[in-house]
């Protein structure tokens, strides 16, 4: 279904919106809103690769978004090290924590990777606490510039903006290469049938490993531009709540459609955004866990899978 | 609280995030029991795990039953929908400032037990604990319906065949997990203010307790319950800066050592 929705003329046409909306977004909402949405939509898309593509639900996701994104905003704040710099250590900080987290954690299945991913990622939020010398308890890290990229300021809102798309699209597109490369049909395969994909051979354990460093990698460059785009690392980036986001706007939009991850995103977000903005913002929780609720309950494909779905229930009489 | 959710999901392979919500549910019962209609805390330690279960009842009936033949992963994520909306109601309807809940004056003060000095409501908590725990391994393993659980619990299709109603074992052993974190959270409200969030903390913890101890096994998250418990008290006194952290340390030498949790079987680890 996935790989018929990337080769296909219909897939074309989604990416080729999503695309467009990416392109415009920073004229209908301000450019940090957008940077968020976008920032999100990596994240998500990360995280689908892990769920979506490998069936390991990961309820720790947060550490890697939160923690490089402190990582980075540390170094620029503090360190006042040059912006590549500060970007390259916060993903290489995440692709380490996900190596060692992904090595406990894939010892167990299901509901207990879950539960032991959500337990290394409160670890970390207590010490980013604790360590408030560094990481500035609850008030995070505040960045006053974003410093130059190739000499370029990068201070410019929207500016930065573009920037973070095309990176985001970056991901987005080694996402898809990943997915569609034999490494990823072993992965959809021991999905669908772990023991099977070990009778034939395949070293699962290894094969979820690197799945997980190259998702928990991704997540932690989304949260590096979320980070460095608001010019603030805060407790909720690693705080469980940040995880379970992301597992809603990837259900929201479908998991396993690439696509949809994105657009749970980019719904999830603004909705959030206008809902707060509306007489109902103090209930904001409410309507986003009432939505998620119905989700769960009645279209367990997400918005991109229905619409799959019932595009191939016509094509098919 | 561990008990709760290990029974909960040794039953239902279901993972109960609301867990937590329930268990602050459970204390601003007590407290809007006290404030409103002058309820003791003694009457209160039965009469809220029981509306709290009742509540849970609902859920599991109109809800969660939908779930049952899908991944357990659905069964998680519904529930951390649950936690969004309870948490934001009770936050809306209490205000997100905790309110402080006085100790009952018989158990205020402390106690002389000649080696040391204990404040006296630590004890009756760990008494009532005690209690309960015994109350819950005699249910499960030495009455009718403990059998039937268990039974259920390990071949739901036999158990069906010979004629019994496990849809309605389910949701019974469903309220009673809620209602046990219930009585947790109403245990804690005298040492802790009573606010929206108070389940939050207790819910990873109790994640890792049932990690370490082996998911399902009830045994298991007892002892290690209490050992914890032990280990915190004197994590305060040895490094208080970083005793958050020890229990997690602790569950990831457990799961490097033996993946399966102190006390679980290999085969409940898939």
């Amino acid at each position: 279904m996935t790989t018929a929705l990337l080769g296909s003329r219909r897939g074309m046409i989604v990416a080729g919106l999503i695309a467009l909306v990416g392109i415009m977004l920073p004229w209908f909402v301000y450019p940090v809103l957008a940077i968020d949405i976008v920032a999100y939509a990596l994240f998500a898309v990360a995280f689908d690769l892990l769920l979506g593509f490998t069936g390991l639900l990961s309820f720790g996701h947060a550490m890697f978004w939160g923690g490089a994104g402190y990582v980075s905003t540390i170094l620029l704040a503090k360190a006042h090290a040059p912006f590549p710099l500060a970007v390259l250590a916060a993903i290489v900080y995440a692709g380490i924590l996900a190596l060692v987290v992904g090595a406990i954690a894939i010892r167990r299945q299901g509901i207990y990777f879950a539960m032991i991913t959500l337990a290394l990622a409160q670890l970390q939020y207590f010490f980013v606490y604790q360590l408030g010398d560094w990481t500035g308890g609850e008030n995070g890290v505040q960045v006053s510039t974003r410093g130059t990229l190739f000499g370029i300021p990068l201070d410019n809102d929207k500016g930065f903006y573009y920037a973070v798309l095309v990176v985001a699209a970056l991901g987005v597109w080694f996402v898809v290469r990943v997915v569609r490369s034999p490494f990823g049909a072993v992965l959809g395969a021991m999905r669908e049938n772990e023991q099977r994909a070990i009778a034939l051979g395949f070293r699962v354990d290894r094969y979820k490993l690197i799945a997980f460093v190259l998702s928990g990698t991704l997540a932690g460059l989304a949260g590096v531009l979320f980070a460095v785009g608001n010019r603030l690392s805060g407790l909720d980036g690693v705080d469980w709540h940040t995880s379970g986001k992301v597992v809603v706007m990837s259900i929201l939009g479908g998991i396993g459609t690439i696509f949809g991850p994105i657009v749970g995103a980019g719904v999830y977000e603004s909705l959030d955004f206008f809902v707060s903005k509306t007489a109902l913002g103090d209930k904001t929780n409410i309507v986003m866990g009432t939505i998620f609720a119905l989700c769960v309950l009645l279209f367990r494909r997400g918005i991109v899978g229905e619409l799959l779905a019932t595009r191939t229930k016509r094509a098919k009489p | 609280m561990a008990l709760g959710l290990s029974v909960i999901f040794g039953m239902l392979r279901i993972v109960n995030f609301a867990h937590g919500a329930m268990f602050m549910l459970g204390a601003f019962v007590a407290y809007y029991g006290a404030q409103l209609v002058g309820l003791p805390f003694f009457p209160a330690l039965i009469v809220a795990p029981v509306i709290v279960g009742l509540f849970g009842l609902l859920i599991e009936v109109v809800f969660l039953r939908r779930l049952y033949g899908l991944d357990p992963l659905y069964g998680l994520l519904f529930t951390f929908a649950l936690v969004l909306i309870i948490e934001d109601a009770m936050r809306l309807a209490a205000g997100a400032l905790g309110s402080p809940f006085p100790t009952p004056p018989l158990l205020a003060g402390v106690t002389n037990l000649g080696f040391t000095v204990f404040p006296t409501y630590r004890l009756f908590v760990i008494g009532v604990a005690i209690v309960v725990c015994i109350v819950v391994w005699y249910v499960l393993e030495r009455t009718p319906i403990g059998a039937r659980i268990r039974a259920a619990t390990e071949a739901p299709v036999l158990v069906r065949a010979l004629g019994i109603d496990t849809q309605q074992l389910i949701s019974i052993t469903f309220a009673a997990g809620v209602a046990l974190a219930a009585l947790g959270g109403v245990l804690a409200a005298p040492n802790q203010n009573v606010e929206p969030t108070m389940g939050d903390k207790v819910i990873i913890n109790t994640f890792a307790i049932v990690v370490i101890g082996g998911l399902g096994s009830i045994g298991g998250s007892i002892v290690t319950g209490f050992a914890l418990g032990l280990l915190q008290t004197l994590g305060a006194v040895l490094f208080p800066a970083f005793n958050d952290t020890l229990i997690f340390l602790v569950m990831i030498i457990v799961l490097l050592v033996r993946p399966s949790g102190l006390f679980g079987t290999p085969a409940s680890a898939k």
